[in-house]
């Protein structure tokens, strides 16, 4: 690990400004997984600033009848939040199916938007990598792509997002509220936070330096049945290969692209009224696969018909 | 940089560097050893450690992060003359082979335990809103944090049956 300087931040509006004033600096939350990049030098920061003890951990509900998470608040919290059990099942089952639980502990709301992929060549420092290091290439292209994105990748980069959490808050409309470094809120929907890779695979989300996520706004839950299903090599404690989240008329998709995947064309079927597996093929008219991950396209399909069979049944309705 | 944290019930005074973890602390500054680390990425567990009485990796923490905390390791969860109902319980059942993962796993089991009772759900939970109970599922499934190369897990599930006391 590269030597680094550490604070504590006071309170919100200091550690956007200790951030925004000391070169190679990054805010620190949980940590799980910062400081594992840390350790392999694929994040080299200069000074950390610790938001982790500020008091944006709370979950509370909003006047709409929504509920506003803390960015702070853990995984774990979130997961055990009443109203979340009992108003946003879909949130809750894509946060357990995450890390394991000591993970969930650590990690935190705003982390969890945050964290990178896992590709496994963004891991490795010894090849080419556009996200580790722009311009030198992509070795996922024509490599070990298994698990690369089957919608929106580009020729620089074919890496996924690795969230369950986001997945489900993208099909919950749900936003992020942020701090700029100027001192302005400003809040942006889940859907919006991420980038495709583009020919800029490195900016990863549409935050400016130095921006704070603080907390994350979900809207009143849609009528009808939430579902969150993820396919993936263990039965617990592994990334996805491909992941559904239902509600309302949401269909959004995680681990096929490099940021959650609205399914707006399986969306506009359904809303057509389209069979669950004519909405699926919908969909999947526009992926492309990078051949070792060709079967994700087959195994997206099955997610999504059978994803919206059980919404349908009523299941976390 | 000074960073003092309570471990074991004790406030241990530490003058760091940065970069150390907080399982690197607890095993080389203060002579802890029962917390072992096995993978150092926050993969397998054996580092597991309760922190403010809530489970996490130890090798995923910087200790300058836990000033003011108070740290639980294997050391302070029983001792030889007083075994923690877990401990007794992984000696019952053969609960273990190595060795090196059992204070991870045992650290683990006790926050699990905890998790439960305050019905935390787990991917393994099928009501959400009801109260948990610990089935062979839910407790496998809770503890898929901890790995264990010598495969003891079926007599772990069922030293952690024993203690949990629900139904199988």
């Amino acid at each position: 690990m590269k030597a680094f300087t550490y604070e504590r931040a006071a309170d919100v509006a200091a550690a956007v400004k200790a951030v925004a004033e000391t070169p190679n600096a990054r805010f620190l939350a949980g940590g799980t997984n910062l400081l594992d990049l840390m350790k392999l030098e694929i994040e080299t920061p200069a000074h950390l600033v610790d938001v982790g003890r500020l008091p944006l951990s709370a979950i509370e509900p909003t006047a709409d009848g929504g509920l506003r998470i803390g960015a702070m608040a853990t995984n774990s919290q979130v997961a055990a939040d009443a109203t979340a059990r009992a108003r946003y099942p879909v949130l809750v089952e894509a946060i357990v199916s995450g890390g394991s639980a000591q993970l969930r502990n650590k990690a935190t709301v705003g982390g969890n938007l945050l964290q990178r992929t896992r590709c496994a060549y963004f891991y490795d420092t010894a090849k080419p990598c556009n996200k580790r290091q722009p311009g030198s290439g992509c070795s996922a292209i024509g490599g070990l792509n298994r698990n690369a994105a089957i919608f929106g990748a580009s020729e620089a980069c074919i890496a996924t997002h690795p969230s369950d959490m986001a997945v489900a808050l993208t099909a919950l409309g749900a936003r992020v509220e942020t701090l700029t470094t100027d001192g302005s809120s400003r809040t942006l929907a889940v859907a919006d936070l991420h980038r495709l890779p583009g020919a800029t695979p490195q900016v990863e989300t549409e935050l400016t330096p130095g921006e704070l996520i603080t907390s994350v706004v979900v809207p009143p839950p849609p009528p009808g049945g939430q579902i969150y299903r993820k396919a993936r090599d263990r039965a617990s404690y592994a990334g996805g290969l491909a992941s559904v989240a239902v509600a309302g008329g949401q269909v959004v998709l995680g681990a096929v692209a490099h940021k959650p995947w609205t399914a707006a064309q399986a969306q506009a079927a359904l809303a057509g009224g389209a069979s669950h597996a004519e909405a699926a093929k919908a969909e999947l008219a526009g992926a492309q696969d990078q051949g070792r991950n060709a079967f994700k396209i087959t195994l997206v399909g099955r997610l999504i018909a059978a994803a919206l069979d059980e919404a349908k049944q009523g299941r976390g309705a | 940089m000074k960073t003092t944290i309570t471990v074991n019930g004790e406030a241990r005074a530490l003058d760091l560097d940065t970069r150390v973890t907080l399982l690197d602390a607890l095993r080389e500054h203060l002579g802890l050893k029962g917390s072992k680390k096995g993978c150092d990425h926050g993969q397998c567990g054996a580092c597991t450690v309760l922190v403010n009485g809530v489970r996490i990796n130890a090798c995923l923490s910087l200790a300058v992060m836990h000033d003011g905390d108070e740290v639980t390791t294997i050391e302070g969860i029983g001792t030889e003359a007083a075994l923690h109902p877990l401990q007794q319980a992984f000696l019952t059942q053969d609960a273990f082979q190595g060795g090196y993962c059992t204070p991870g796993q045992i650290c683990s089991a006790v926050g699990m335990l905890q998790e439960a009772a305050q019905n935390w759900p787990s991917q393994a939970t099928q009501d959400l809103t009801a109260a948990i109970a610990l089935t062979d599922a839910e407790i496998r499934e809770r503890m898929s944090g901890n790995i264990c190369r010598c495969s003891a897990y079926p007599s772990r599930l069922a030293a952690i049956r024993d203690v949990a006391g629900e139904p199988a």
